[in-house]
C-alpha cells in the first residue's frame, strides 16, 4: 500500500497515494471543470498525454501546470478554474 | 535555473516500445546510451502503467531488458530545441539539459486525431487513448456510462479497459463500415488483421460491450459537462445519455522533432531507409513516426534503429522480414479505418476548432491557408502549438503545417535562455 | 467587410489611380488614406495580409526621439492611432498601456531626464519615476534600477489584424484588394507587371513592399534587419506597460554589430512578448540560437521572474531599414510615376498611419500636417549612383 500524501484542492484537503496523477486526484475529488478557455468556457482533460493543455491547473502558485503530467506530492496546493 | 551538459553516443527521444527497444539494443552493444521521455513514465502510451502494474508480458520483458542494458533513463525530460548540430536541448523540471549525441533515434510516438464536432470541448469529452491512460492511473469510472466513438483499433482497447474498470460502456461506435473493415483483411493471404479484428470483437462481446460499425457521434450535449451524445448511423440519429464520451479518429505521429531537424517526410510520416535512418545523417526514426503501426512494428523498428545506430547492421537485417510483415499489416489497417466524409464535416459554424484560442470554424474558413489563419485568428498559436487543431484543419481545409520552430513544447524562458557561461566552442558552420 | 478575392480571375482591365504593392500595415494604411482621399486604389500582395514584417512585429505604438524627424513622425502617428482607437475592432487588441523606459544607473537616469524635457517640450507627456515608483508601477522589475520614464500615451496593438482592418476601411471607400498576386516590376507609366506577365495600368504605383521593396525599385537602400521574438503563455498583470531599456535606442541606432536590447510588451490575454534583437546580413528567418539566448538573458536581467514563465513560441522576422533610420515617404527620385512608402525599420507599426496620411497628402497635393521633407526619397538621389 503506497504512502498517502495530503494535497489541497481549492482549499479542501484530500488524501491520495503518493505519486497519484494529479488529474486523477482531481477527478476523484469531484472536479469536472479544470480550467476556463479564453472565452470563459469550462474545460477538462482531453488527451490524457500532455499535449492538449486543457488539464492545466495552478500548482503551488505556478500556473499552467498540466495535471495529467503532475504527480501528487505532500503539501501540494492546487487551484482549479483559473 | 541550473543547466547540465550530458554526452552520449546514442540518444533515444521517446520511451515507448520503439524507444525502449532502440535504447536497450544500443546499450547492449556497448554504446553510451540515454533514453528520454517528457513524462514521468516509461512505456509511452501503449505501455502506460506497466511499471507499476504488469499486465503485458512484452512490456515486462522490455522494461527488464532496458533496465539491464545500462541505458540511462531520463524522465520528465522534454526535448524542446536543437540548438546546434548533434545537440538536443531538453527541459527537465527546473533545469535545462544540453544533450549531445552521435546518433539520435527519434521514437516520439503518436497522438490522437481529434475532429471537431458540436460540444467536443465539454468537460468529460476525451480521447479513447486519453481516457484509457487516465483509467489505468485510477480515474474512477465504476458505474459510469461511457460512449466510445471515432475510429481505429484503439476504440476496442479503450472499450475493454473501461469495461474491466467497471464502467458501463454504452457502445463502441466505429465510423468505418463493417465491409470496409473486413475487405482488406480478406484479401491478405495471412489474414492477420482479420484474425486480430475478430479476436478483438470477440473480446468485446465477452465483456458485454456493443460494437457498432458505420456509426459516429454527431454532437455532445450538456451544460457544464457532457450529459448525452447524439449518434448517427445510416439515416438514423439517436441520443445516448452518458457521463463520459471518449472520441477520436485514429492516431497521427508526433513529427515535430524530425521536422525541426529537417528530416524528409512522405505521406505524413518520416521517410527512412532500410536501417531506419532519415534523410539527415545520424538521425533515425522508429515506431509510429514512420507510419502508425502499433506495438509490434514499434519493437521491430526500434531494434533495427538501435542496431544500426550501434553499427550492427548484421543484427538489424535479421528483423527486415518481420518489419515487412508489420508494415503490410499497418497499411491494411490504415485502409480499413479510412475516415468517411461525414466525420470530416461535423463542425458547425460556431464549433470551436482551435481550443487554445477559442477559434471557431467560421472564423477559419475565410482564410486560404495556415499562415493567414494563424496570423489573423491565432489558431495554432496556443500552448498545444497546433497539435490538437493541426490534425483537424488538415482534414477540414487541407492545410499543411509549415516550418517548425523551437520550442517544440512550451518551456520555461530560463531553459530557452540557456546557461550562464557558454564555454563550449560554437561551431556555427554546422548549425542545423 | 468585403471578401478579399484571390487573384487568378480575369477582369483586370480597369485602370486605377494608384496601385499599392504590399498589404502590410504600411500598404494598408496608405490604401485607407488614399481611398479616403478619393483615389481608386488597387492593393496587391503575395499574401497573407500582414504576412511580412507586420506579421513578425512587436506591435508597439511608441514615440521615439532618436532624431527630431523621428520624433515628429512617431508623435504625429501616435495621435492618429489614438483618434482611431475607438473604431478598432477587438482583434486589433489596442491597449493604451504606455511605455516605461528603464534606467539601470544614475548615468542613464540623467539621460532619462533629458529625454523627459525633450518629450514635454514637443508636446508628449513623460513622467519621471524614481526607484520606488518604478517598482510600484512594475513590481516584477528587478530591484536596484535607478528609475524610469513613463510615456503614458503610447500603446500596443496586434498588427496583422490592424492591417486587415485598415484594408477593410479602404475597401469601404472603394479600394480593391487582391491577394496571391506576385508583382515583379513597377512600370515607368505608373502600372505594374505581375509574375504571370499580366500588366495592370494605373496613374501611379506605390512601393510599400517593406523588405521586398528593393526588388521592385532596384538600388533602393533598404536592408533587412533581423529580429527575434518570444511569446509566453498567459500571465495577466505580469507586466502592465511596454517596458524598454534605454539601451534599446543604442541598439536601434547602431548600423553594424549584432545587438540585443530589453523590450517586453503585454499582449491581450496576458501573454508577454519578449524582444528585441537586431542583426544585418542575416537573410533567413530561422532562429539564431545564440542571439535568442542573449536576448532572453538580457530580458531576465531586468525581469527575473520571466525565467519561470512558460515560453510558447519563438520566431524571427526582418525590418526594412534605411541608412539614416528614417522611412522613405514620397515620390521616387528615379521614376516620377512610382511612390515609395517603405524603410520603416522598427517603427512601421507606429508610423503606418502617418505614412498613409502623408502619402495621400503628397499625392493629392494637399498640405501635410508635418513637414514631409525629412522622409522624402529625394534625399537619396544626392550623391547616389544612376538608377536609370
Amino acid at each position: 500500500m503506497a504512502d498517502l500524501v495530503t494535497i489541497t484542492i481549492d482549499g479542501a484537503r484530500v488524501s491520495v497515494p503518493a505519486g497519484t496523477v494529479l488529474a486523477v486526484a482531481l477527478f476523484q475529488a469531484g472536479v469536472v471543470r479544470f480550467r476556463r478557455s479564453t472565452r470563459g468556457e469550462p474545460r477538462g482533460p482531453l488527451c490524457g498525454m500532455g499535449i492538449c493543455f486543457e488539464c492545466r491547473v495552478t500548482v503551488n502558485g505556478r500556473p499552467h501546470c498540466r495535471s495529467c503530467q503532475t504527480l501528487c506530492e505532500e503539501g501540494m496546493d492546487v487551484r482549479t478554474d483559473e | 535555473m541550473s543547466n547540465r551538459r550530458l554526452d552520449f553516443d546514442v540518444v533515444v527521444a521517446g520511451a515507448g516500445p520503439a524507444g525502449m527497444a532502440a535504447a536497450s539494443v544500443a546499450a547492449e552493444n556497448g554504446r553510451k546510451t540515454a533514453v528520454l521521455d517528457a513524462t514521468p513514465w516509461i512505456g509511452g502510451q501503449i505501455w502506460r502503467g506497466q511499471e507499476a502494474k504488469r499486465s503485458s508480458r512484452a512490456a515486462g520483458r522490455w522494461l527488464e531488458r532496458l533496465r539491464a542494458s545500462g541505458a540511462q533513463i531520463l524522465r520528465c525530460a522534454a526535448d524542446v530545441a536543437a540548438p546546434r548540430a548533434g545537440v538536443l536541448l531538453a527541459e527537465a523540471g527546473d533545469s535545462s539539459l544540453e544533450i549531445s549525441w552521435q546518433k539520435l533515434i527519434i521514437a516520439a510516438g503518436a497522438r490522437e486525431l481529434f475532429l471537431p464536432f458540436p460540444g467536443w470541448t465539454l468537460p468529460n469529452v476525451m480521447g479513447p487513448g486519453g481516457i484509457q491512460v487516465l483509467v489505468k492511473a485510477g480515474l474512477p469510472v465504476a458505474g459510469k456510462r461511457v460512449v466510445v466513438a471515432g475510429s481505429g483499433p484503439l476504440l476496442i482497447a479503450a472499450g475493454a479497459e473501461l469495461r474491466k474498470a467497471g464502467a458501463k460502456v454504452v457502445v463502441v461506435a466505429e465510423q468505418a463500415g463493417f465491409s470496409d473493415l473486413v475487405r482488406f483483411a480478406g484479401s491478405l493471404s495471412r489474414s492477420a488483421p482479420k484474425k486480430i479484428f475478430q479476436a478483438a470483437q470477440y473480446q468485446l462481446r465477452l465483456l458485454g460491450v456493443p460494437y457498432r460499425t458505420g456509426c459516429w457521434v454527431t454532437e455532445a450535449q450538456g451544460d457544464q459537462k457532457v450529459e448525452q451524445v447524439a449518434i448517427r448511423s445510416q439515416n438514423k440519429t439517436w441520443t445516448l445519455p452518458c457521463d463520459y464520451l471518449a472520441c477520436a479518429y485514429g492516431l497521427v505521429p508526433n513529427l515535430e522533432l524530425p521536422r525541426l531537424l529537417g528530416c524528409r517526410l512522405e505521406s505524413g510520416a518520416v521517410q527512412v531507409n532500410s536501417f531506419q535512418e532519415t534523410s539527415i545523417a545520424g538521425v533515425f526514426c522508429a515506431g509510429e513516426m514512420t507510419g502508425i503501426g502499433g506495438e509490434d512494428r514499434a519493437l521491430i523498428e526500434g531494434r533495427i534503429a538501435g542496431y544500426a545506430a550501434s553499427r550492427r547492421r548484421d543484427k538489424a537485417e535479421r528483423f527486415f522480414k518481420a518489419r515487412k510483415r508489420a508494415r503490410k499489416f499497418s497499411r491494411a489497417m490504415d485502409e480499413a479505418f479510412a475516415l468517411r466524409d461525414e466525420v470530416k464535416h461535423l463542425a458547425r459554424r460556431e464549433t470551436i476548432v482551435c481550443r487554445c484560442e477559442d477559434v471557431s470554424r467560421s472564423r477559419l474558413e475565410v482564410h486560404d491557408g495556415w499562415r493567414s489563419a494563424k496570423l489573423h485568428t491565432r489558431c495554432g498559436m496556443g500552448p498545444c502549438q497546433g497539435r490538437v487543431c493541426g490534425g483537424a484543419v488538415r482534414v477540414l481545409f487541407g492545410w499543411e503545417h509549415e516550418s517548425v520552430r523551437p520550442p517544440l513544447f512550451p518551456v520555461s524562458v530560463g531553459t530557452l535562455a540557456g546557461a550562464d557561461a557558454d564555454t563550449s566552442p560554437q561551431d556555427k558552420s554546422t548549425r542545423p | 467587410m468585403k471578401e478579399i478575392r484571390s487573384a487568378g480571375a480575369s477582369g483586370l482591365s480597369d485602370s486605377y489611380d494608384a496601385i499599392i504593392v504590399g498589404a502590410g500595415i504600411v500598404g494598408a494604411a496608405s490604401a485607407a488614406e488614399c481611398s479616403r482621399a478619393g483615389l481608386k486604389v488597387l492593393v496587391l500582395d503575395r499574401g497573407p495580409i500582414g504576412g511580412g514584417s507586420t506579421g513578425s512585429a512587436m506591435g508597439h505604438i511608441v514615440v521615439m526621439d532618436d532624431s527630431e524627424a523621428q520624433f515628429a513622425l512617431t508623435s504625429y502617428s501616435r495621435r492618429l492611432w489614438r483618434r482611431l482607437a475607438a473604431e478598432l475592432p477587438d482583434d486589433v487588441e489596442y491597449d493604451p498601456c504606455g511605455t516605461l523606459w528603464v534606467a539601470a544607473d544614475e548615468e542613464e537616469m540623467a539621460g532619462m531626464l533629458r529625454k523627459k524635457n525633450y518629450y514635454e517640450m514637443n508636446g508628449a507627456r513623460a513622467d519621471v519615476l524614481d526607484e520606488a515608483s518604478l517598482a510600484a508601477a512594475e513590481p516584477n522589475l528587478r530591484r536596484g534600477l535607478a528609475g524610469g520614464l513613463c510615456v503614458v500615451d503610447d500603446a500596443v496593438i496586434y498588427p496583422p489584424c490592424a492591417a486587415r482592418f485598415l484594408l477593410a476601411k479602404a475597401q469601404e471607400d472603394g479600394a480593391e484588394v487582391r491577394v496571391g498576386v506576385d508583382v515583379i516590376s513597377l512600370s515607368a507609366d505608373g502600372g505594374v507587371r505581375l509574375s504571370d506577365g499580366t500588366e495592370i495600368s494605373a496613374t501611379l504605383s506605390v512601393n510599400a513592399a517593406g523588405c521586398g521593396s528593393p526588388a521592385l525599385t532596384p538600388g533602393l537602400p533598404v536592408r533587412k534587419r533581423k529580429g527575434h521574438l518570444v511569446v509566453t503563455d498567459r500571465y495577466p498583470g505580469f507586466v502592465r506597460h511596454q517596458i524598454v531599456e534605454l539601451g534599446y535606442l543604442k541598439s536601434a541606432h547602431s548600423v553594424a554589430a549584432d545587438s540585443v536590447a530589453f523590450n517586453v510588451q503585454p499582449r491581450g490575454g496576458g501573454q508577454v512578448l519578449i524582444g528585441s534583437s537586431r542583426q544585418y546580413d542575416a537573410e533567413k528567418s530561422d532562429i539564431d540560437q545564440d542571439i535568442l539566448r542573449r536576448m532572453l538573458r538580457r530580458a531576465v536581467e531586468f525581469l527575473p521572474g520571466l525565467e519561470r514563465l512558460s515560453a510558447l513560441r519563438s520566431w524571427a522576422g526582418h525590418r526594412p531599414a534605411t541608412p539614416d533610420k528614417l522611412p522613405l515617404i514620397g515620390r521616387s527620385p528615379w521614376n516620377e510615376k512610382v511612390w515609395l512608402a517603405t524603410g520603416h525599420e522598427g517603427l512601421g507599426i507606429t508610423t503606418s498611419l502617418a505614412t498613409g496620411k502623408l502619402l495621400a497628402d503628397l499625392i493629392t497635393g494637399r498640405p501635410t500636417e508635418i513637414p514631409a521633407a525629412p522622409y522624402s526619397p529625394e534625399r537619396l538621389s544626392k550623391g547616389d549612383a544612376d538608377h536609370g
